[in-house]
């Protein structure tokens, strides 16, 4: 990563120990460190927007659609399952993925912005899906080449999934913005919301450069322009114009949640936090 | 193909190898009781002590059924000491179907996955090919949901993966 400044040994050391007053982050070997955070925020994302498309089951416009959108959340799911395992057995702490899933507070998770925005009308969630879909495609393909074979496996094993779902949602954006002048404004209105919360899928920090340094992550960077290019496209066969770039809001990578993931994680953790010992 | 390479261990292991292969054709895969977990391609190698198994989607929720009933199957044949391990590389593909799971997909009223050139599948009901994608996810994360033009019925279709 050309344009980060090289790792001192002072800087990690320093950064163990500040890291370790918090009430998360159990203690680790330090190369494991950045592989444990990867981890989570691969998971996180996943899971996070698994949790958000399952609420729409039984709510969708017709059957079909609730199909989708919840076979969608299961596959995602299914992602978040292996890659949180993955996380807690490099964490060797104990905790196991529904520990890590269901047992952390908002602060601890790791989910880019854009996965916990809510689902507003259907358009905004398929706005979200293929801003979302058409980067962890991306991500996906590359991943598959990991030096890490785990991470490889999954994302080899994900990638056939994640295909699909970026082209439902794209054709999806595209019948909706060449639909009626409701389902349009709709869209746009949709488009709108998520937009802001792009660039923190390519914002680069310590532990995606330390991973895309080791082989085991990918430099998101190398393909902002595929993607840029990848929805613009369908956004021109929908007749919309991309929404004028705003602020970037960033900070899901370090903790830093808008208010939706809370109230998300309410409803995800109630019955594992009150009944802990539950099975079904 | 899979079996084949499977089987193919020290000499003296084979008749049990053999043996078990046969305990877990007879197991059924939970949402497509037709097909067997080896008619399905899951079963990817068995060995006396270990027995390997791959997912078919990544959030299938019948993998864990799966191998429940799998383990139930060996113990109930006295292979006890057999493992199951999930191994997930190379992905599993919905070639790996055999070819006698391809007909009784058919049989069942699921067409089996397109092969390279086919472009819509067969209706399982009345073999007309005219026929037309409703929605690419149906009831189970490896079907869409397709229909007849010709006879007008529904019918499942085991997604190309």
């Amino acid at each position: 990563m050309p344009s980060l400044p090289p790792i001192r040994p002072e800087d990690e050391a320093r950064a163990a120990v500040s890291r370790n007053h918090g009430a998360f982050d159990a203690p680790v070997e330090e190369h494991q460190r950045a592989l444990f955070d990867f981890l989570l925020r691969l998971g996180d994302d996943s899971l996070i927007l698994g949790q958000r498309l399952s609420e729409w089951c039984g709510h969708a416009p017709s059957v079909e659609v609730d199909l989708s959108l919840a076979n969608m959340a299961l596959d995602l799911v299914g992602q978040a399952t292996f890659f949180l395992e993955y996380a807690g057995e490099v964490e060797g702490a104990g905790r196991d993925g529904d520990a890590l899933a269901f047992g952390r507070d908002v602060l601890d998770f790791r989910n880019c912005l854009l996965v916990e925005q809510p689902n507003g009308d259907f358009a905004q969630t398929m706005a979200r899906q293929f801003l979302f879909s058409t980067w962890q495609k991306m991500l996906f393909d590359r991943l598959a080449a990991s030096r890490d074979e785990r991470i490889a496996a999954v994302a080899a094993k994900a990638v056939k999934e994640v295909a699909y779902h970026q082209e439902l949602a794209a054709e999806w954006v595209i019948r909706l913005g060449d639909g009626t002048d409701e389902s349009r404004r709709r869209l746009v209105a949709g488009l709108d919301w998520m937009w802001r919360f792009v660039p923190e899928l390519f914002d680069a920090d310590r532990v995606s450069g330390e991973m895309a340094a080791r082989g085991i992550g990918a430099d998101t960077a190398h393909f902002r322009e595929d993607y840029d290019r990848a929805v613009r496209a369908v956004l021109a066969e929908a007749g919309v114009e991309p929404p004028a770039d705003q602020r970037p809001i960033l900070g899901g990578r370090r903790g830093h949640h808008s208010e939706h993931l809370g109230h998300l994680l309410c409803v995800m953790q109630y019955l594992p936090r009150t009944y802990p010992a539950a099975v079904w | 193909m899979v079996s084949g390479l499977a089987i193919a261990g020290e000499p003296e292991t084979r008749p049990a190898v053999n043996a078990m292969w046969n305990v877990l054709r007879s197991v059924p895969d939970p949402e497509i009781p037709v097909l067997s977990v080896v008619d399905l391609g899951i079963v990817r190698s068995v060995s006396p002590d270990r027995v390997t198994i791959t997912p078919t989607y990544t959030g299938c929720p019948a993998t864990q059924v799966i191998e429940r009933d799998i383990r139930a199957a060996l113990d109930a044949a006295g292979y006890r000491g057999a493992r199951i391990e999930t191994v997930l590389s190379p992905p599993w593909t919905t070639e790996w179907i055999t070819p006698e799971g391809r007909e009784k997909l058919h049989a069942y009223g699921i067409a089996p996955p397109l092969v390279p050139g086919q472009t819509a599948p067969a209706c399982p009901q009345c073999g007309s090919r005219e026929t037309e994608e409703i929605s690419r996810f149906g009831s189970t994360p490896c079907k869409a949901l397709w229909r007849c033009g010709a006879c007008a019925e529904p019918f499942d279709l085991f997604k190309c993966h």
